[in-house]
């Protein structure tokens, strides 16, 4: 299998060489590293990546131009791949992210994630693969919003929750909590019922069920 | 007025010293006096004119406006013959004739053409009499002469003259500081900021110490951040990826995973290390969403209803951030609340943020306490902290603080 193909841009010098070895210790091939949202631009472009890892906060303005980056080559190729690091839970990035393209092949995750790096490299896979991948803090800030249905929920179903919401199969989920597989399965199927949800099919689909639900109405909040 | 003159340098503090006399003060009170006099020099063909009823006197006053500034900044150095202590001028900056500094500078130079050099010429006049008094015996034995208001004939009569005029030399000394030291307060009163303006810039070097305490803590988190706080996120992914290569169960992977472990824990508490100095969503996001994080990392449950758009002036911003801080971790950790509310929007000129809770109550700003060094916070940026917690509760912290959108 040929290896995927990464854009990585991040602005600290160490974490991006870092980060390339972390990339290419998993069996990516790192294309081009860079450090600023302009050169993001010009190595997708030039490269033509399957998958691009961002820093939301970059130079220039040290705001979120990685971000923003990230959302403009996802709006130019809906298909490519894309995950960005954020130094904080910033429910608006994360939305934005989502709302490119059809939600799907996104990760938002914390830059903290990083150095867990098994799990990381299993996310860029994920997100490789077709599927959406958010943060699990952000799922803990947007169950803490929304109260009403939640509050339904017993705490195991919670953490499946977050755990759904992070793009995990059943069988991965399953390996987390150290239950098995039917288990999770029970588990699932309460939470969706009682956030009202269609059953599950698929991993991708109730992830992004699951983050629609709870943006809906409390994700606006901080607005 | 005695705040005023009462400083103990330039004449005000020589004129109460015993040695005053004896001293340079009596001659640089007078020079400061007779210093004055060159406006009312320039202004007298002028006054003459307008005696004479020549229209060209309007002159004069059409130019006074425009002469009043220049005038101030020469005055402003004159003073500090007698007088040490700086005096700002008052102008802002703005078209000169619509300041009230330009005009208090016209005052000024009113003064100056006016009563200054009356005062000056009847000292000079008394100083003119004393001297000829002073001098009349010797000029008494060539036959009567005129001593001012007087004429002395003889040598003897002469003596009694010039005997009372060294008697009054003293008064006189004291008469020039006396009139110097009126002057200078005059002066300082029209050609400084104005005591209003005083009080204002008062305010205003407090808001610039705390403007300087709040780079000052944006500068160390940037510097925590992108610095201490990357490296060591690189550090602990290096151990991570080190870790890889080393087979499982022995004792160097033992080591790395505690390595690994520990360097999580660092990075964890330096994060929020940061966070505690400023956060980072703050500088960021604006005060909406790092109310928003701040309510989602409390330990009581909180409702946000933040309704502001735009951004608030940094030192706003942060003030109303640690305010909700503050009063968000005394509701979960000592008044036990169950429920809090953070609320925050714009009212004319002031943004009022209002954490509310159902806890025990009894919250007080204490000295030296959270909310007492934030009231003071407050305070600095010209706003004010209003707490309400009656034993039992419900505790309501309150903060008004002027703002205007920053751009």
């Amino acid at each position: 299998m040929q290896p995927v193909r990464v854009v990585l841009a991040e602005d600290g010098v160490l974490l991006r060489e870092g980060l390339a070895g972390l990339l290419a210790r998993f069996g990516f091939e790192v294309a081009a590293a860079v450090g600023d949202a302009g050169a993001l631009r010009a190595a997708v472009a030039a490269h033509a990546p399957g998958l691009v890892v961002t820093d939301v906060r970059m130079p220039p303005g040290f705001t979120d131009e990685g971000l923003r980056a990230a959302v403009e080559l996802r709006r130019a190729d809906p298909a490519l791949p894309v995950v960005a690091l954020s130094q904080y839970v910033e429910l608006s990035y994360a939305a934005d992210l989502l709302d490119s393209g059809d939600g799907r092949r996104v990760g938002y995750l914390l830059k903290d994630r990083v150095v867990d790096v098994a799990e990381f490299a299993d996310a860029l896979r994920r997100v490789v693969a077709g599927g959406t991948v958010v943060d699990p803090k952000v799922v803990r800030q947007l169950v803490r919003r929304r109260r009403d249905p939640l509050e339904r929920l017993s705490p195991r179903e919670r953490e499946v929750l977050a755990l759904m919401a992070e793009g995990r199969s059943n069988a991965a989920i399953a390996r987390e909590l150290v239950v098995s597989e039917a288990t999770v399965g029970k588990h699932v199927g309460a939470v969706l019922a009682k956030l009202d949800l269609p059953p599950d099919d698929g991993t991708h689909r109730r992830v992004l069920a699951v983050l629609a639900h709870l943006r809906g109405e409390g994700g606006s909040a901080a607005g | 007025m005695g705040g005023v003159i009462g400083a103990a340098g330039g004449v005000a503090g020589a004129l109460r010293r015993p040695g005053y006399l004896a001293g340079a003060w009596p001659w640089r009170s007078a020079w400061y006096l007779v210093s004055g006099t060159g406006p009312a020099l320039v202004a007298a063909p002028f006054a003459m004119a307008a005696l004479a009823g020549r229209p060209w006197f309007l002159a004069a006053l059409a130019a006074g406006p425009f002469a009043a500034v220049p005038v101030g900044r020469w005055e402003r150095r004159r003073l500090r013959a007698v007088d040490p202590r700086p005096v700002r001028d008052g102008h802002a900056g703005g078209p000169r004739l619509r300041e009230a500094a330009t005009w208090r500078e016209l005052a000024w130079l009113g003064l100056l053409v006016t009563a200054v050099p009356a005062v000056a010429a009847a000292l000079a006049g008394a100083a003119l009499m004393l001297g000829v008094f002073l001098v009349s015996p010797l000029l008494a034995g060539e036959g009567p002469v005129a001593v001012g208001f007087a004429t002395v004939g003889s040598v003897g009569g002469a003596l009694v003259y010039a005997g009372a005029a060294l008697a009054l030399l003293p008064v006189l000394g004291y008469a020039a500081g006396g009139a110097a030291l009126a002057e200078a307060w005059a002066a300082r009163r029209l050609l400084g900021t104005g005591p209003r303006d005083e009080l204002v810039e008062v305010t205003r070097s407090r808001a610039r110490l705390v403007d300087a305490f709040e780079a000052e803590r944006r500068r160390i988190e940037r510097d925590l951040h992108d610095g201490a706080q990357q490296r060591l996120v690189g550090l602990t992914l290096q151990i991570a990826l080190a870790r890889l290569e080393v087979p499982d169960g022995g004792p160097a992977a033992a080591g790395l995973d505690a390595a690994h472990r520990q360097a999580k824990e660092l990075m964890a508490e330096l994060r929020e290390l940061i966070h505690g100095i400023h956060p980072r969503v703050l500088t960021d996001r604006g005060l909406a969403a790092a109310l928003g994080e701040l309510a989602d990392r409390s330990a009581a449950p909180v409702a946000v209803d933040v309704r502001l758009a735009g951004r608030l002036a940094p030192e706003v911003e942060s003030t109303a951030y640690f305010v909700a801080a503050e009063a968000l971790a005394n509701a979960a950790k000592h008044a036990g609340a169950r429920h809090v509310a953070v609320r925050a929007h714009r009212s004319g000129g002031l943004l009022v943020l209002e954490v509310a809770d159902d806890g025990a109550g009894g919250a007080a700003a204490a000295d030296g306490g959270g909310l007492a060094g934030l009231a003071d916070r407050a305070a600095a940026v010209g706003g004010r902290m209003l707490l309400s917690s009656p034993p039992g509760g419900p505790t309501v912290v309150r903060a008004e603080l002027p703002c205007s959108p920053s751009a």
